[in-house]
């Protein structure tokens, strides 16, 4: 047998380590796209009197007409996902960067605010969100005054808002721009318990860029606002993106798009029209992070 | 008796004399270091308030509901209906959750999941640092391409896949070998009644192949790390003789203690929260507590005859702290490691 050189034997060494990752991907994920595609391009057919199984007839673009064209929601659900992500990707972006600066500040208890700025993260369960949405619909049908000062003390409720519109609305303002004002406010919750990891992500990012970028800058006499934009912007931009598609995939998993394929495959048991929602709004998602990504790499500085 | 033009004369003498002072006051080295100071004390000052402002609302917000929750957890009923009582309860009481911990079989359920959850981190940490290592460390062909589809398994959300994931688990038959051992018939694992192992082997075995959740991050997570560290140490150790599990277990994995911590805190919190995969795989109540906290409240009012909801929602508070508790422990308890973990980690490359 020929003997292997040094080289050969570190490569199939790194095969060795990838391997479990390669039958991984090629079972799990590869299989699983190929079955979804194929799904999505024909017809199921659950056989009568069968307990079990299906057969898959070709019938082309059909799944995807009637996706496009006929079904009810679906057009306007995506769309909707969509739009909410971008507007929710860059308020989360622009959020997380300052509270990032703000907490990378030198002051007393910076590591027990940041523990709780990471809360969201830990608590963020859906089954906990769904029982106290349950909770809370149990509460509108047995509605009684003492109930519902209950849900306003458990804080679950938030700020009385409520009481605000009202008072916004008795000044005058115009309903439209209540809602608008109303939904941005709503939206701060969300943005917050949203952007835990970003948050972390950048802070390290702050912590890694080198004290003598800010010496030199300080030594030039540059202000606050100019080392921001020349030193600390440029150098944690890179990181941008990886929060960028963190976000648009952490977003993506909770919009009702995903909960109507879901929907649609699990309780509908159509697995074609489930698959064709799940394989479009994936391309959707795709084509956003590309011309995302695209758009902000175009302004990232790569310091390396 | 002064005449008019002299008061104006002596007034605009002291203007004078005061204005001299002033400006040379103005121009004192020692007075303009002390303004400059009290300026910048000044600013400072107003930086720090705006700042604590800023954190006590935002950390108010973060966490007003969990405070609400907790304290509305130890209400009695007389609480409950009093409407003087906020947040501090007038005779607390432990009856929400001796109820909540029977109606949950909280103690078993726990122990479960702590065993499922810990196990499948343990795995999810030596698979997923194995396979970074081998993408950090090493040359073979294809490495680029292979990598790409650890992007692409971050990027693709995984609803994309949960139907073929699904069938592949309720026939299970890889290559024809199950069906070999089981008289050519293949095995259904996904959860349900009489199941194997309560539904949880499809994720045993995704994570075992590197796939399981969120498996792609921690792959980037430990190849960053790796690829960090100098190459010197691997060398070293290849001369004195260290085999490649031996440089992996003993040379490179202490070395990644940031990384280590990292993963392991994300990947207790998201598989302790998911719900995605244990709805998917059917994933049995008896392993997965938070499919108990969705019917809590419901088994409470039915089981015990709690019909008011403003009274069983109390024994759902209960059951929340319960089901977070061991979560925000691991957290605090390794909180300061993890935040220095993350900078150190190789996420921020």
């Amino acid at each position: 047998m020929k003997r292997l050189t040094l080289e050969n034997k570190r490569s199939i060494r790194g095969l060795l380590f990838v391997s479990p990752f390669i039958i991984g991907f090629a079972v799990f994920y590869l299989r699983s796209l190929i079955m979804t595609i194929r799904f999505s391009f024909s017809e199921t057919i659950m056989p009568e009197g069968a307990a079990a199984g299906y057969e898959l007839r070709f019938i082309g673009i059909e799944n995807f007409r009637h996706a496009f064209t006929e079904h009810g929601s679906f057009n306007q659900q995506l769309f909707s996902s969509l739009l909410d992500m971008s507007i929710d990707v860059l308020l989360i972006i622009f959020f997380s960067l300052f509270m990032a600066l703000v907490l990378n500040q030198k002051f007393k208890g910076r590591t027990f605010v940041r523990a709780i700025f990471f809360m969201p993260v830990i608590l963020n369960s859906e089954a906990i969100n769904i029982a106290i949405t349950m909770a809370r619909a149990m509460m509108m049908g047995g509605m009684s005054p003492v109930s519902a000062d209950v849900v306003q003390a458990a804080g679950t409720s938030g700020p009385n808002m409520m009481y605000y519109i009202y008072m916004m609305s008795e000044l005058g303002l115009p309903m439209e721009m209540l809602d608008y004002v109303v939904d941005a406010v709503m939206r701060i919750n969300l943005i917050i318990t949203a952007s835990g990891v970003q948050m972390i992500i950048f802070i390290a990012a702050l912590q890694s860029i080198s004290p003598a970028l800010y010496e030199v800058a300080r030594i030039e006499g540059a202000t606050p606002y100019e080392t921001f934009w020349k030193v600390t912007f440029p150098m944690v931009s890179p990181l941008i993106v990886t929060n960028v598609v963190y976000t648009v995939v952490d977003s993506f998993i909770r919009s009702p798009v995903v909960r109507l394929s879901y929907d649609t495959v699990f309780f509908l048991h159509d697995f074609s029209l489930g698959s064709v929602f799940s394989l479009v709004s994936m391309l959707a998602v795709c084509l956003l992070l590309f011309v995302a990504c695209a758009l902000i790499s175009r302004k990232t500085y790569y310091h390396n | 008796m002064h005449d008019v033009q002299e008061v104006k004369e002596m007034q605009e003498e002291i203007q004078e004399n005061f204005k001299g002072r002033i400006k040379a006051k103005y121009n004192d080295k020692h007075f303009v270091n002390e303004r400059h100071r009290a300026l910048k004390q000044g600013k400072d000052l107003l930086i720090a308030f705006f700042r604590t402002a800023l954190i006590l609302g935002l950390s108010y917000v973060i966490l007003g509901p969990l405070i609400g929750i907790v304290a509305n957890s130890f209400f009695s009923n007389a609480d409950a209906y009093s409407p003087i009582v906020y947040l501090i309860p007038q005779s607390p009481t432990l009856e929400r959750y001796e109820l909540a911990i029977i109606r949950m079989s909280y103690w078993d359920v726990m122990l479960r999941m702590m065993f499922y959850v810990v196990g499948l981190t343990i795995v999810q940490l030596l698979v997923c640092s194995m396979v970074g290592y081998g993408f950090a460390r090493h040359n073979f062909p294809g490495k680029k391409i292979l990598f790409a589809c650890v992007i692409i398994m971050i990027v693709i959300p995984s609803h994309t896949v949960m139907l073929p994931l699904y069938t592949t688990f309720m026939d299970f038959n890889p290559l024809g070998i199950v069906g070999l051992l089981n008289n050519g018939e293949s095995i259904n694992l996904l959860g349900g009644p009489n199941s194997f192992l309560g539904g949880t082997a499809p994720m045993i075995i995704m994570t075992l192949l590197g796939t399981g959740l969120r498996a792609g991050l921690y792959i980037y997570i430990f190849n960053q790390f790796f690829r960090g560290l100098p190459k010197e140490i691997e060398e070293a150790a290849a001369i004195d003789g260290a085999g490649a599990i031996y440089t992996y277990m003993r040379i490179m994995m202490p070395n990644a203690m940031p990384s280590i911590i990292t993963v392991t805190i994300f990947s207790i919190v998201w598989q302790y929260n998911d719900t995605f995969f244990s709805n998917l795989f059917m994933i049995s109540n008896d392993i997965a507590i938070s499919k108990q906290i969705t019917s809590l409240q419901a088994n409470i009012s039915n089981l015990d005859q709690v019909f008011d909801p403003a009274i069983s929602t109390l024994y759902l508070y209960a059951g929340i702290v319960l089901v977070i508790i061991p979560v925000v422990a691991l957290y605090v308890l390794l909180q300061k490691q993890f935040i220095e973990g993350v900078e150190r980690s190789g996420i921020v490359g």
